[in-house]
C-alpha cells in the first residue's frame, strides 16, 4: 500500500509536468502550427524561472516567497514565449519549416539554458533556489494531513492543480468561446477562416506564443517542485519535452484527456520503480531501464489506433504542419 | 466622378503574378438591384478580379470605390465589413465542423458569441429563402449541393450589399441550377448588387441583367443582357468569330472493345459509390458519361484503370483487335497489371496534376511516367521519353521554355495537351476522358473535341465524363447516365433533349431521404 | 482621387510568391543570412563574455584548421553528420518525416556493439566485419521498417510515429549497455584489448574508412536519385500518391523499401560511430545528429552534395565552439547557440528566395522585376 501511494505521489507530479507542455502544444497545434521545440522552451521556461529566483534569493536580504512565485512565474512565461516568437516568426511570417524550426528551436533552447546554466553553477554540480521550491512545492495545509486522501490528492505544489484548473478552462475555451472556434477553423483551414474575416496572422501568432508560454512552466514546475528547486545540466527535460508531444498525440487534442492521460504517463513511466516493489518482485536494472520506453511505446499504439479508426474528430487539426499563405493560386 | 448609383467600381485594376499578368487595366462598375454576369473563358482574370474585391488578393494597380468612397481592401475582413460577400468556387467550410459552427465563423466582429441565437437567425434565412439545412450536420458528411447551400446562408448570415459567386453552378443540376437563380432574383429583388462568375453563355442569358467581358485579363466592354446572343458574346469573349459546331462523324463499323457488367465500387466510408452500373463501349464512338459530380464518374474510370477496387460480381472485360472473341478480364488488375498484359487502355483523369502528371518534374520525366520501368537496367532511360515530349510539344503546339521546366508552371491548357499528347502516343484502343476541358479556353477545348474524334475515326473506343450537357449532347454518340452512383439510362445523343438527361441526372433522387437546396 | 480615405491605407508591406529565382539570388541570399547570423552570434558573444569577436572568430577558424588532428576530427564529426542526412533524404525526397535517425542510428551502432562484444573473439576479422555491418543495417532497416508499414496501411503520422520510436531505441540501448557494463559503472571502449571490431586505421588516420564509405555514399546517393528507377518512383510518390498509383507504381512497397534503405543506411551511420569512431556504445552515441541532420537533408533540397556542404558548415561552427570554450572556459553549449542562431537565419533566408516583398507606395513599379 504504501508504496503505491509513493507511486501516485511520483506519478502525479510527473505528470503535471508534462500536463503543462501538452496543454502548451494543443494550443499551438491547434493553429495548425506543429512545434518540435517543446523540449527547447521547457528548458528557457525552466531556466528562466530558476535563475530569476536564484538571483531574487541572493541578492535580496530578506526574500519573500510570494514574490520569489511570481518573479519566477513571470520569467518563466516571458522567455518562453519568447521562444515561441521566434518560431513564429520563422514559421507564419518567414513561412519557414515547421518541423525543421522546431528542431532548431530545440538546439537553441537547450544551448541558451545550458551556457548561461554553467554561469550559474559555476564550477559547482548544481544549485540551488530552495525558499522558490518551497513555495512551489508547499502543500496544502490540513487537507495534505488527511491520511491517505491527504497524501495522494492535496499534497502537491499549486501549480498541479492550477494544470487541472487550466485543462479544464482549456476545453471550454475550444468548444464554447467564439475565439475558440475561431482558433480551430484557423488550424483546419486557414483560407476559410481568412475568407470568414478572422485574422489567420494574429492566431497563429497568440497560439504559438501563449502555447510556448504554457510549456515553459511544465519546465518550470519540473525545476523548481519537481526538481526540488535545483538546476544541474542534464538532459532530462529534453525526454520530458517529447514526452509532452507524445502526450498531445496520446490525447488526441482534447485538453481533458490531458488530465488523466498526463498521470497515467506518470504511472508508466514510474512503472520501473514501484511496481516490482509493489509485486513483491525483484527486476534487474537493464530491466528497469527497458521499462521506461513504456510510455512511448503506448503513444505509438495510440497514434496507430486513431489511424485505424480514421474518426475525423480524432485526427490532428487538417493544417498542421503547413504554411498559409492567402495570395497562393 | 464617383456616383452613389454604383456598388461596387474598379478602376484601372492590374494584378500580376510573377510573369503571369492576370488583370490589365480593368474598370468596372456593379449597380445595386443588378445581376451581373462576369464572362470570360477559363484563364481571362474574372476570379482574380473578383478576389480582389473579397480582399483575398490585393491589386498592384488601380481603385476600388464601394459607394462612392474609396476604398483599400487589404484582407477579407475589410471585404466583409464593406458589406462584400463571396462564394468562391472551391468551397471555404471547415469538414470537422458542422453547418451551425462554419455559420458561427462568420459573425459580426465583437458580436457576443451565443450559438442560439446564430441558430435561430440562420433557420430564419432558410425559411425565407426555402433551403433545406441540417444546421448539426458536419460539413464532411455533406453532399456537393450541401455544402453549396451552407455557403449561401453563409453570406445571407453575415448580411452582404454585394455579393459574389464563382461559378456557382458548376456542381449544380439544371434544376438546382433553376432554384439557385430564384433565390439569386430574390436577392437582387432587395436591392442587392450581385456578380456571377461564369462561362456558360445560357445562364448569363437567363439571369444577368448586365454582361461584362474579360478576354486575356483584359476587359472588352459589357452589354445588356436584352442585346446579347450568345454568337456576340462568344466573340467577344474569345477576340474572333467562333465557329461553336462541333464535328460528329458517324460511327464506322463499331467494334465492342470494352465491357461492364453489374460493376460496383464501395466507398471509403462504407456506402456505394458505383452501384450495378453495366454498359458496353465501342470503337468507332464516343460515349459520353452525364451525371452531377461526384455522382460515381470519378469511380467508373478508376475502377475500369484499375485504380479502384471492385466490388465482388462485377465484371469488366476488354476485347483487343483481333481476338474480340477472347476477351481479357480487367477485374483485379492494377494499372501495371494492364500495362503489362499489353492493353492499350489510356486515361486522362480529372485531376490533371494530382493525378496524371507530376507537377514538379518536366515533359520528360512526366512523359515516361508509365513506361519508366520498361527493360531491365535499374537506370531510368530518358532519350525516348525526350523524343517523344519534343513530339508532343511541336504537335499540339505546347508553350513551355523548356521540356525541363515544371508542368506545373504552364498554363492549365498547356498542362492538359501534355497529359492529353502522352496518352494518345501510347495508341490506346480504349480511351477514358474525365472532364477534359474543364478549365480550358474555348480554343484548346475544341483541339481537345478535335483529337477526340480523330480518336474516333481511328477506330478508339472513347469515353468522355463531361459536365458541360451543350458539349455532350454536340460531341457523343450515346450518353449513360449516372444517378448516385446508378446507371440511370444510356441515351442516343442524337434525339435525346438536355432536359431528359438532366432529369436522368437526378431523378433517383426522390429515393433518398436527402433534400436539397 | 481625393476620396483616398485613411482609415483602410495601403498595407506597409505586402508579399508575392517570386517564381524561380535564379542561381545567383539563391547564393547571394544565403551568404548574407550566414553573415548576419555570425554578426548576431559576434554581439551575443562580446555582451556576454565582453571577448573580441574578431579573435573569437579566429579562434573558432582554428577549432577546424589549426592542425591536421583537429582537421580529421573536423572530417570524423563531418562523415557522421553527412551520412545521416544522406540516410534521410531518400525518406525527405519521398515526403515521409523520418524524424527518426537518431533511434535508426542508435540500433545500428547497438547491433554493432552487441556483435564486437559476442563475436569478437571467436569470428575471424572479415567474417566479424561483415556480421556487424550486415547487422548494423539490419537494425537500422527495422527501425525504418516499423513506421513505414503502419504509414504505407493505415496512413499513420510518421513524423510523431518516428519521434518515439527514438526513445524506445534509447530504453534498449540503455537496458543492453547495462546487461554488457555489468557490474561496472560504464561500458568503457569495447575489445580494448584484441581491438576486435575495430575499423583499421589507414593511410595513417584513424578515420579514414569512416570518410571513404561516407564519400562513396554522396556520389551513390546523387545517383541513386536522380538517375534510378527508384529514384524516379520515389520523386513520383513524394509530389503525389495519386500520381504514383495511377502510373502503376505500387506505393506501400516504395514507401517500405525507402524507408528500408534509409533506416539501414542511419543503422551503417551507427556502425561506423561504433567501429570507426567510438568503440563503445551508450545512449547518446547519435549525440543529436540524428536530428542536426534532418536539418541538413531539408536545407540541401535533398541534394547530397549540398549536404556535405552544410554539414561541413555545421561542424566547423561545432568545433570552432567548443575550441572558443577551451580558450576563454566558457562551455561547450555555447556551440548550441551559434548553431542555432546560424540555423534560424538560413531557415529565414529562404522567405526571401521564395517570396519578394511590395513596400506601400513602391506597387506601380512591380513589373520592373
Amino acid at each position: 500500500m504504501s508504496s503505491l501511494i509513493a507511486w501516485i505521489m511520483r506519478a502525479i507530479p510527473f505528470g503535471t509536468i508534462i500536463m503543462y507542455g501538452a496543454m502548451g502544444e494543443t494550443i499551438t497545434e491547434k493553429s495548425g502550427n506543429l512545434n518540435l521545440g517543446v523540449p527547447g522552451i521547457m528548458y528557457l521556461g525552466g531556466f528562466a524561472g530558476f535563475a530569476s529566483a536564484y538571483f531574487y534569493e541572493n541578492n535580496v536580504a530578506n526574500p519573500n516567497p510570494v514574490l520569489s512565485v511570481i518573479i519566477a512565474l513571470v520569467c518563466a512565461l516571458v522567455a518562453s514565449a519568447l521562444g515561441g516568437l521566434i518560431y513564429a516568426f520563422l514559421t507564419i511570417s518567414l513561412r519557414a519549416n515547421q518541423n525543421v524550426t522546431g528542431l532548431a528551436l530545440t538546439t537553441f533552447g537547450m544551448g541558451v539554458a545550458n551556457f548561461f546554466g554553467v554561469f550559474i553553477l559555476d564550477g559547482a554540480t548544481y544549485s540551488a533556489a530552495p525558499i522558490a521550491n518551497k513555495a512551489f512545492a508547499a502543500k496544502i495545509p490540513v487537507l495534505s494531513q488527511m491520511g491517505v486522501l491527504g497524501q495522494t490528492v492535496f499534497s502537491y505544489g499549486f501549480l498541479a492543480y492550477a494544470a487541472i484548473v487550466l485543462a479544464i478552462v482549456l476545453h471550454w475555451f475550444f468548444n464554447c468561446t467564439r475565439a475558440g472556434l475561431n482558433l480551430r477553423a484557423v488550424g483546419e483551414n486557414p483560407a476559410t477562416a481568412d475568407a470568414a474575416g478572422i485574422n489567420v496572422t494574429k492566431y497563429k501568432y497568440l497560439a504559438t506564443c501563449i502555447g510556448a508560454a504554457i510549456c515553459g512552466v511544465g519546465g518550470l514546475y519540473y525545476v523548481l517542485d519537481y526538481n526540488q528547486g535545483i538546476w544541474a545540466t542534464t538532459g532530462q527535460i529534453e525526454a520530458l519535452g517529447w514526452l509532452a508531444l507524445a502526450l498531445v498525440i496520446f490525447t488526441t487534442w482534447k485538453p481533458l484527456n490531458a488530465i488523466w492521460g498526463a498521470y497515467l504517463f506518470g504511472i508508466l513511466y514510474w512503472l520501473y520503480q514501484f511496481l516490482p516493489s509493489l509485486l513483491g518482485i525483484t527486476v534487474s536494472s537493464a530491466m528497469t531501464d527497458l521499462v521506461q520506453m513504456v510510455p512511448y511505446v503506448v503513444t505509438i499504439l495510440v497514434l496507430i489506433a486513431v489511424s485505424m479508426r480514421r474518426k475525423k474528430e480524432d485526427q490532428p487539426p487538417a493544417h498542421l504542419g503547413l504554411a498559409y499563405f492567402r495570395e497562393e493560386r | 466622378m464617383p456616383n452613389t448609383q454604383y456598388a461596387i467600381r474598379l478602376e484601372h485594376i492590374t494584378k500580376t503574378f510573377g510573369e503571369v499578368t492576370a488583370n490589365h487595366d480593368v474598370s468596372l462598375e456593379v449597380h445595386h438591384g443588378e445581376i451581373l454576369s462576369l464572362l470570360g473563358e477559363n484563364g481571362s482574370g474574372k476570379t482574380t478580379l473578383m478576389n480582389m474585391i473579397a480582399g483575398i488578393y490585393y491589386p498592384d494597380e488601380g481603385e476600388i470605390y464601394v459607394g462612392d468612397e474609396a476604398v483599400d481592401i487589404r484582407s477579407p475582413r475589410d471585404a466583409l465589413r464593406l458589406g462584400i460577400g463571396m462564394i468562391h468556387q472551391h468551397f471555404k467550410l471547415v469538414d470537422v465542423f458542422t453547418a451551425l459552427e462554419n455559420i458561427a465563423l462568420c459573425m459580426e466582429p465583437g458580436e457576443k458569441f451565443d450559438l442560439k441565437k446564430v441558430r435561430s437567425k440562420a433557420r430564419a434565412i432558410c425559411e425565407k429563402y426555402g433551403f433545406a439545412l441540417d444546421l448539426d450536420q458536419k460539413v464532411y458528411e455533406m453532399s456537393v449541393s450541401q455544402k453549396q447551400t451552407l455557403e449561401i446562408v453563409k453570406v445571407l448570415f453575415r448580411g452582404a450589399d454585394i455579393l459574389i459567386l464563382d461559378e456557382p453552378t458548376a456542381v449544380l443540376t439544371p434544376q438546382e441550377t433553376d432554384k439557385l437563380f430564384a433565390v439569386m432574383r430574390n436577392m437582387k429583388a432587395d436591392g442587392k448588387a450581385v456578380v456571377i462568375i461564369t462561362h456558360k453563355l445560357h445562364e448569363v442569358l437567363t439571369i444577368s441583367d448586365r454582361v461584362a467581358i474579360l478576354r486575356r485579363g483584359e476587359y472588352v466592354g459589357d452589354v445588356a443582357t436584352k442585346d446579347a446572343n450568345e454568337a456576340m458574346l462568344t466573340e467577344m469573349m474569345v477576340g474572333k468569330k467562333v465557329e461553336l459546331d462541333i464535328e460528329r462523324p458517324l460511327p464506322v463499323n463499331p467494334t465492342r472493345r470494352l465491357s461492364v457488367h453489374h460493376l460496383s465500387v464501395t466507398g471509403p466510408e462504407g456506402g456505394r459509390v458505383l452501384d450495378d452500373v453495366s454498359f458496353d463501349a465501342y470503337g468507332g464512338e464516343i460515349l459520353g458519361i452525364a451525371g452531377i459530380s461526384g455522382n460515381g464518374q470519378k469511380e467508373l474510370l478508376e475502377a475500369i484503370a484499375g485504380l479502384q477496387r471492385a466490388d465482388g460480381g462485377a465484371q469488366i472485360q476488354f476485347f483487343a483487335p483481333g481476338a474480340e472473341d477472347k476477351p481479357t478480364s480487367l477485374i483485379g488488375k492494377t494499372p501495371k497489371d494492364i500495362r503489362d498484359a499489353g492493353i492499350h487502355l489510356s486515361f486522362v483523369p480529372e485531376d490533371r496534376l494530382g493525378m496524371g502528371l507530376v507537377g514538379s518534374m518536366g515533359m520528360t520525366d512526366n512523359m515516361m511516367l508509365k513506361s519508366y520501368g520498361k527493360g531491365h537496367s535499374p537506370i531510368v532511360d530518358r532519350k525516348s521519353p525526350r523524343e517523344l515530349a519534343e513530339e508532343v510539344r511541336t504537335e499540339l503546339g505546347v508553350v513551355t521554355p523548356g521540356l525541363n521546366t515544371p508542368v506545373s508552371q504552364l498554363s492549365g491548357g498547356n498542362v492538359q495537351k501534355v497529359l492529353v499528347g502522352r496518352e494518345l502516343a501510347a495508341s490506346p484502343i480504349v480511351l477514358m476522358t474525365a472532364y477534359a476541358v474543364r478549365g480550358l479556353d474555348i480554343n484548346t477545348s475544341y483541339t481537345i473535341y478535335h483529337l477526340l474524334n480523330e480518336q474516333k475515326k481511328k477506330g478508339v473506343a472513347v469515353i468522355y465524363v463531361g459536365e458541360d450537357l451543350d458539349v455532350l449532347l454536340e460531341l457523343c454518340d450515346r450518353i449513360l447516365v449516372l444517378c448516385g452512383g446508378k446507371a440511370n439510362g444510356i441515351l442516343d445523343a442524337r434525339t435525346t433533349t438536355k432536359e431528359e438527361v438532366g432529369l436522368r441526372m437526378t431523378d433517383l433522387q426522390s429515393n433518398k431521404k436527402e433534400v436539397r437546396a | 482621387m481625393a476620396a483616398q480615405t485613411t482609415h483602410m491605407a495601403e498595407p506597409l508591406v505586402r508579399i508575392a510568391r517570386r517564381e524561380a529565382a535564379p542561381l545567383s539570388r539563391k547564393i547571394a541570399v544565403r551568404a548574407a543570412a550566414i553573415l548576419l547570423a555570425l554578426v548576431v552570434d559576434a554581439l551575443f558573444i562580446f555582451f556576454v563574455t565582453g571577448l573580441n569577436p574578431i579573435n573569437v572568430y579566429v579562434v573558432m577558424w582554428g577549432g577546424t584548421f589549426s592542425t591536421t588532428v583537429r582537421f580529421s576530427w573536423a572530417m570524423r564529426d563531418l562523415a557522421t553528420l553527412l551520412c545521416i542526412g544522406i540516410a534521410l533524404a531518400p525518406a525527405f525526397k519521398m515526403r515521409f518525416w523520418n524524424i527518426g535517425a537518431e533511434g535508426q542510428v542508435l540500433v545500428g551502432g547497438l547491433a554493432t556493439a552487441l556483435i564486437m562484444v559476442y563475436f569478437g573473439n571467436s569470428l575471424p576479422a572479415p567474417a566479424l566485419f561483415v556480421a556487424m555491418v550486415v547487422g548494423s543495417l539490419a537494425a537500422g532497416a527495422l527501425w525504418g521498417f516499423v513506421p513505414a508499414w503502419f504509414k504505407s496501411r493505415w496512413n499513420t503520422n510518421e513524423t510523431l510515429f518516428t519521434l518515439m520510436m527514438n526513445y524506445v531505441a534509447t530504453s534498449i540501448v540503455a537496458c543492453a549497455t547495462n546487461i554488457m557494463r555489468g557490474q561496472a559503472s560504464s561500458l568503457g571502449t569495447l575489445n580494448k584489448a584484441t581491438k576486435a571490431g575495430w575499423l583499421p586505421i589507414l593511410f595513417g588516420q584513424r578515420y579514414t574508412i569512416n570518410i571513404i564509405v561516407v564519400l562513396a555514399l554522396t556520389f551513390a546517393m546523387y545517383a541513386y536519385l536522380k538517375y534510378s528507377k527508384h529514384g524516379y518512383e520515389i520523386a513520383v510518390v513524394g509530389e503525389s500518391e495519386n500520381t504514383a498509383r495511377y502510373a502503376g507504381i505500387n506505393v506501400r512497397r516504395v514507401m517500405v523499401r525507402t524507408m528500408i534503405i534509409s533506416g539501414a543506411i542511419c543503422g551503417l551511420t551507427g556502425f561506423l560511430i561504433v567501429a570507426g569512431k567510438d568503440q563503445t556504445i551508450s545512449t547518446t552515441s547519435a549525440g543529436g545528429n540524428g536530428f542536426t541532420a534532418i536539418i541538413v537533408a531539408w536545407l540541401a533540397k535533398f541534394n547530397t552534395f549540398y549536404m556535405a556542404l552544410i554539414s561541413f558548415l555545421l561542424v566547423f561552427l561545432e568545433r570552432g565552439a567548443s575550441e572558443i570554450a577551451s580558450a576563454y572556459s566558457l562551455n561547450e553549449y555555447a556551440a548550441d547557440i551559434i548553431t542555432g542562431i546560424i540555423l534560424f537565419f538560413i531557415l529565414g533566408s529562404e522567405f526571401f528566395i521564395n517570396y519578394r516583398l511590395i513596400w506601400r507606395g513602391h506597387h506601380k513599379e512591380v513589373k520592373g522585376e
